[in-house]
């Protein structure tokens, strides 16, 4: 097994190394980073799903809020909106939504004071209702005057490193609410309404234009490392200064991959790894052997979504451009899935490899069906059947097949996976 | 010649087998009771006979006909039905169209076979429109046994007919199948309350540990110590 | 009244266009749910594939000058209907059907399904790209105008002719599976495999025949709304790819596995979702003079382009309160 996983991995590398020598040097780097942004994903995916057996077709959500959080620490203060009466309008929201909380939890603590069934369901939809009506009416105004007078609350001039931190706190966060939600709902049930919630979550991101610029993305984001342009100014040439910066922020990303692999090789190694498997594998004998399988399983989905947001967050940082509209399920949800089915769930090494492998053969996938589409268009043009209409838009598309073809072959032919699970007694 | 013969069967799920080499004989005359303890391999007996389990060795013959490892839509056609113990009816349709399903393979008017089905059982007919699953225990069990018998079965095999039954339905439901038996339809069937089921039984069988322990009449069995010792209870 | 007649245009036939297609999808989604327990994500994929399917028929009986007194979609599309429950039982045979042979999962097929998924996008944006088409390029979609002015209203009600279609097929189509599910001996089989698959077996039902007979309702309804949505709006490849979220909460709501359910499910959040998105102020507009004023003009429950999170509202509060849906749907 281990020399099998060695072997993929000679592979991996002679691969990249072709690519670099196809590609030039700046595009391989970029790819690198990349896909190692995209593996640390994996990683959480693989710590949900093949740790934890908990299905999450969620994962854009976590992506885009780690990608917001970065923006929202590293990019520098907006000093028209904290000049003008926003800050306080916000403070207002706030206070609302404060109120809000304070009446629904009340609400739900209505039986408590011998409400009848009936009063306290009644009192509870009241409670939404009334703090629904209370945020809109402070967030409505707000939003509109922030919009017109400052364009958005700006960020607040951080570190890069605190975006990325924060990212995976804020990622965490929103997997704890995710997951008292839902985490008690059949997989399938859990399958959509995680895809539901990653909706709901690019919804809010694409129109909260005051927060988050929408659609009209927020850019420059910096770089914890020198950028090209940095080292332009002390006069390397155009070529070897994306190589040295982007080379600088790949080593940042190897040592975050590095820490992140360390410490889930450790917890799974121990008696919390057995327990987690333990739980997957048959959480009815699990539960009756006094484990709280439920807290248990939201630590997991949290622990998953912590590394998504650090890895949407390096992603983000990483194109130094937010863009909530391109973020698309394929890209961001089901590409990490096919990482993970086809690296081996269960194995972080599998999970790590098929993050970098797949991403490779996504982003080759372009250019060569490209190549292929030309061939075949001159052929087709050569016996005057007429050129392909559209060769790029259509050489795109290709590789949201190949993707497709990927998986449903992995799922057939090597169903766990690459480098799969050791299954540990 | 035999209705079903067994000849030195072997089953299992996957793993270590469970039927280590059984052997039975039932004619269409035949009412054969499978006792034993818990574990034995009684169900898995019923089980492999209807294409249910993996039969690793050993034959099966229907009329003669090798029927090992026969699927059950070819074997409910040559005229075989079985009851399974639980989750024997379609809860969530009417008791009429539960006994249309055991009907499916008939392509022929099978109104007269659910006429006497709901003659055999009369507190079916007045709840044949009522969805199976509101049925008390006792009525399930009518509804699955007419479920299979509207196949016309030459051989008609039982899962623990009475298990969960008040002792008043156990004997009704017993009474059936000496009933059903008398019109020419042969039974094999698994039964906890072996006492009982062995004194109508023309054929008794004794497994335990996956094999043939004793063979003999309903009566032979019940009259010998040792099996009234080890098997019966004392 | 013309703010009621808005109403109507705007919440009524809306959600009634909206339901009747989620209500088409989600009873596909169901009836494969009822049978394979598995929830088949690339149903999307199969309406647009149809829809698609629908489309070149069209194309090629204009160019063989056929003409119809009804729009040519209508007229091709029980030949498509039939191509695209083709193509439902190929994708099963080819990419369903082994997993199931080996014992897979539930989940695995589901992950199977988004595999499809792609493959079916990818495909058609390859020979299609990623233009958007109409099935109305040479002849205007048909108005009707109901004439409202009888109540005092100046405004009149409007409806697409492919709107009618719509709404009329759906009718059709919910009335002929209610008959196959209640009257045919295999409807009744379908019902036996959902409710149990293993008696299913006993009882000597053929399963493998079930199984191929719930692809090709689900297919040809899926052909069936793709082609409707395509009508109403455009033909884009990403057409169902948008919509399956809301079908997929459309059959839960209803109960995973119970047709009926699924029916009314899609109604249900086809009309919250045009409800939630209206602006309710303007009924109150022939009052406005004698209410306060601090009431706003926009009173819609969310702003439009959360209508997404519509259909996620409910389904959240249904798993949460009633987990097997409004309409009690299958364990499994």
């Amino acid at each position: 097994m281990i020399r099998r996983a060695a072997l993929l991995y000679f592979g991996l590398a002679g691969l990249i190394i072709l690519v670099a020598l196809v590609m030039g040097a700046p595009f391989t780097v970029r790819l690198s980073v990349e896909a190692l942004a995209l593996s640390l994903i994996a990683l959480g995916l693989n710590i949900q799903w093949g740790y934890g057996g908990l299905f999450n077709f969620g994962v854009m959500g976590f992506i885009m809020v780690g990608g917001f959080a970065v923006t929202f620490i590293s990019v520098p203060v907006n000093i028209e909106f904290w000049g003008s009466e926003g800050p306080f309008m916000l403070l207002k929201v706030l206070i609302a939504a404060g109120i809000g909380a304070l009446l629904i939890m009340g609400a739900n603590r209505l039986h408590r004071l011998g409400a009848s069934p009936r009063w306290h369901r009644s009192a509870q939809v009241a409670a939404w209702i009334v703090a629904y009506i209370m945020y809109r009416s402070q967030i409505d105004p707000a939003a509109k005057y922030i919009e017109a007078e400052a364009g958005f609350v700006g960020g607040l001039g951080l570190p890069v490193i605190f975006g990325w931190m924060f990212g995976g706190l804020l990622a965490a966060g929103i997997a704890y609410i995710i997951g008292k939600i839902a985490l008690g709902l059949r997989t399938d049930y859990l399958a959509i309404a995680t895809i539901g919630i990653s909706e709901i979550i690019r919804a809010l991101i694409k129109n909260m234009d005051w927060l988050t610029r929408g659609t009209l993305t927020v850019s420059p984001i910096p770089w914890p490392v020198p950028r090209p342009q940095d080292y332009q100014a002390f006069g390397v040439d155009t070529f070897n200064s994306f190589v040295f910066a982007r080379a600088g922020y790949l080593a940042v990303v190897i040592v975050v991959v590095i820490i992140a692999l360390f410490l889930i090789q450790r917890a799974y190694g121990g008696p919390w790894g057995r327990m987690m498997r333990a739980i997957r594998d048959n959480h009815i004998s699990a539960a009756s052997m006094g484990k709280d399988v439920k807290s248990r399983q939201l630590e997991i989905f949290i622990f998953g979504a912590v590394l998504m947001g650090i890895g949407g967050a390096i992603l983000t940082s990483f194109a130094q451009i937010y863009d909530p509209g391109g973020y698309q399920p394929i890209n961001h949800t089901f590409i990490i899935w096919v990482m993970v089915i086809v690296g081996g769930a269960g194995n972080n090494f599998g999970a790590l490899f098929g993050g970098v492998f797949i991403y490779i053969v996504w982003v080759l996938s372009e250019p060569i069906s490209q190549a292929m589409f030309i061939n075949i268009s001159q052929f087709s043009e050569g016996v005057g059947w007429g050129a392909i209409p559209d060769i790029e838009s259509r050489s795109l598309q290709m590789r949201v097949f190949v993707l497709g073809l990927v998986i449903t072959l992995a799922l057939r032919y090597a169903p766990r996976g690459l480098i799969p699970e050791v299954v540990r007694k | 010649m035999a209705l079903v013969a067994l000849e030195n069967v072997e089953a299992g799920y996957g793993g270590a087998p469970i039927l280590k080499g059984i052997n039975m004989e039932i004619d269409a005359s035949d009412i054969g009771v499978i006792v034993g303890p818990n574990g034995a391999g009684k169900s898995t007996a019923l089980k492999s006979i209807f294409g249910l389990l993996k039969v690793s060795s050993g034959t099966i013959k229907f009329d003669d006909e090798d029927v090992t490892n026969s699927l059950p839509d070819r074997l409910v056609p040559k005229g075989l039905s079985f009851v399974p113990q639980e989750h024997n009816v379609f809860t969530t349709m009417s008791v009429n169209e539960n006994l249309e399903m055991g009907a499916f393979i008939r392509r022929d008017d099978f109104s007269d076979t659910m006429d006497s089905v709901y003659e055999m059982f009369p507190p079916l007919k007045e709840k044949r429109n009522q969805p199976a699953g509101e049925l008390s225990g006792g009525q399930r069990q009518m509804v699955a046994m007419g479920r299979a018998l509207m196949s016309k079965p030459r051989l008609l095999l039982l899962d623990e007919p009475s298990a969960g039954l008040s002792p008043r339905y156990m004997l009704e439901i017993f009474e059936q199948i000496v009933k059903i038996n008398a019109s020419g339809v042969g039974i094999l069937m698994v039964e906890q309350n072996a006492r009982q089921a062995l004194e109508f039984a023309s054929k008794g069988f004794v497994l335990a540990n996956g094999q043939n322990r004793f063979t003999g009449t309903g009566k032979e069995l019940l009259n010998d110590p040792e099996v009234a010792k080890s098997f019966l209870g004392g | 009244m013309n703010e009621l007649i808005f109403f109507v245009n705007k919440v009524l036939v809306s959600g009634m266009v909206l339901g009747s297609i989620y209500a088409l999808g989600a009873v596909g989604i169901t009836l494969i749910f009822g049978i394979l327990r598995f929830a088949h994500f690339a149903h999307g994929d199969l309406m647009t594939l149809g829809a698609f399917v629908t489309f070149i028929l069209t194309v090629m009986a204009a160019a063989l000058g056929i003409v119809a007194p009804i729009p040519m979609a209508i007229l091709v599309l029980p030949l498509a209907m039939v191509i695209a429950a083709g193509l439902a039982l190929g994708i099963d045979k080819g990419f369903y059907e082994p997993l199931r042979k080996r014992g897979a999962k539930p989940v695995i097929l589901l992950i199977a399904s988004i595999g499809v998924t792609l493959m079916i996008q990818g495909l058609i944006r390859l020979f299609s790209g990623v233009s958007t088409r109409s099935f109305y390029a040479d002849t205007p979609k048909q108005i009707f105008r109901i004439d409202m002015s009888f109540l005092g209203a100046s405004r009149p009600i409007v409806v697409t002719e492919p709107q009618i279609w719509m709404i009329g097929l759906t009718i059709i189509a919910v009335l002929a599976l209610h008959f196959f599910l209640t009257r045919s001996r295999l409807g009744k089989g379908m019902r036996a495999m959902a409710d149990n698959a293993d008696l299913a077996q006993v009882s000597g039902i053929n399963t493998k025949l079930v199984v191929r007979v719930t692809w090709i309702i689900a297919g040809s309804l899926a052909c069936l709304a793709g082609t409707m949505l395509a009508l109403d709006v455009t033909l884009k490849p990403d057409l169902a790819f948008n919509i399956i979220l809301p079908i997929f909460a459309a059959a839960i709501v209803g109960g995973l596995g119970q047709s009926y359910g699924a029916i009314a499910g899609g109604f249900l959040v086809g009309f919250a979702e045009t409800m939630a998105v209206f602006n309710w102020a303007v009924l109150l507009r022939p009052f406005r003079a004698g209410l306060p004023d601090w009431i706003p003009n926009d009173l819609s429950i969310v702003p439009t382009e959360y209508k997404l999170t519509v259909a996620f509202t409910i389904l959240i509060i249904v798993l949460l309160v009633k987990p097997t849906g409004l309409f009690k749907g299958v364990s499994s």
